[in-house]
């Protein structure tokens, strides 16, 4: 019996130190997906804004569409692939009844009924994670931008109780063995934080626009909420818009154009 | 002195053991780690005794500001800009982990956690495995 344990302790730590030899393998030379590393004068360039918001033309995002700006997101940001309510979400897409419920839309137009509409993080004016969230760990920047310092998390969960939109995943297990577009350049996350849409502040920031408003070719408008000659504000102006749950007294800062 | 033949071996027991690890490193050497350099740069963002004292408040730092500030660019101590960034800017140089931050981590029995989120490097193809034994920080 002492023989066996004996060997058996043997080959486990020979197996460690071939577990431990393997991490070294993935040290490669090409990234898998992204782009030339940014530097100083990219960040130079960085877009400001005093109120980021954004419009979307919700006929034109089709189900295709919807995907394309979702893998596009999920790719840039490391957000893994977990079948099942364990699933992680920044970008995804739902049904008339589930994006609106305080319509109460009895006799829709059947086109709007069977519509899927884009949803994302509403990065709301007057954000109720950031009022519950006991670390500041989720906050809100000058420019509107509701932010998640990852450092901070402590998983306590209440951010994802206190929105109304569902727009918060929870990282029930370690989530990069599930990430399957993998982008070197935007750390992952670990086991026990949450996450959500954060409207690529580290995009703007290098002065481009949200991964997915460049996906969408056009039917995503992305622009300074505060300021009347934006893009944003004209679609707006010329466009009948709501806006999800706006009982819910929060605010948001993503309109749907219908 | 009453009980000496209890308390004379008795200090010489104390004095061995607390002079132990003196004995056991003696003529050792100086206690030195050596972390490899990158071989194609010469200057790091400050010059080398700052990092080595200051490394961790200055990453820090740039996660505050980087995060929280939206303040990206650092202006080193000569006025040289770099972007904050610890897998993009520092991991660009110093390419692998085990032969530079592993060498004095491993030593002085340090596990910072950095890794549990962030990439080794901005080349790095695939993300990291499941760490194994809670090696990642111990969370």
């Amino acid at each position: 019996m002492k023989n066996t344990r004996r060997e058996f302790l043997k080959l486990a730590a020979v197996s460690a130190i071939g577990v431990g030899a393997g991490r070294l393998g993935f040290l490669g030379d090409a990234p898998a997906h992204a782009g030339p590393l940014p530097g100083v004068a990219n960040f130079e360039e960085g877009l400001k804004a005093k109120h980021w918001g954004m419009a979307i033309f919700t006929a034109k995002m089709t189900p295709e569409l919807i995907e394309k700006c979702r893998t596009a997101c999920h790719t840039e940001h490391n957000v893994p692939d977990i079948p099942g309510n364990k699933n992680i979400k920044w970008f995804w897409g739902a049904s008339f009844e589930e994006s609106f419920p305080t319509e109460h839309g009895h006799y829709l137009s059947e086109e709007v009924e069977h519509r899927e509409f884009p949803l994302l993080c509403n990065q709301c004016e007057t954000p109720m994670c950031v009022k519950v969230c006991p670390t500041q760990a989720t906050f809100q920047r000058p420019d509107g931008i509701v932010m998640m310092d990852f450092h901070r998390c402590i998983g306590c969960r209440y951010c994802m109780a206190g929105c109304p939109f569902g727009a918060r995943s929870f990282n029930f297990q370690d989530p990069r063995p599930f990430i399957k577009h993998f982008n070197p350049h935007f750390p992952t996350r670990m086991r026990g934080v949450v996450e959500k849409c954060n409207f690529c502040a580290e995009r703007l920031a290098i002065g481009k626009m949200p991964m997915c408003v460049e996906a969408a070719g056009g039917a995503l408008v992305f622009g300074d909420l505060a300021d009347e000659n934006s893009d944003v504000r004209k679609v707006l102006r010329e466009h009948f818009a709501i806006r999800r749950k706006p009982d819910a007294g929060t605010s948001p800062s993503v309109y749907y154009i219908l | 002195m009453y009980n000496a033949k209890y308390i004379i071996p008795g200090i010489i027991f104390f004095l061995a053991l607390i002079f132990a690890p003196v004995a056991y490193n003696m003529g050792k050497g100086v206690f030195e780690v050596k972390p490899e350099l990158p071989k194609d740069q010469k200057d790091c963002i400050e010059d080398a005794q700052t990092m080595r004292d200051k490394h961790m408040q200055i990453l820090n730092e740039w996660r505050n500001e980087a995060v929280r500030d939206g303040e990206r660019i650092y202006v080193n101590s000569k006025g040289k800009k770099y972007v904050k960034s610890l897998t993009n800017t520092c991991m660009s140089c110093h390419t692998d982990k085990t032969k530079f931050c592993d060498r004095c981590h491993d030593t002085v029995g340090v596990a910072p956690y950095c890794w549990d989120c962030h990439n080794l490097t901005p080349n790095q193809k695939s993300p990291i495995p499941l760490a194994e034994n809670g090696e990642a920080g111990g969370h």
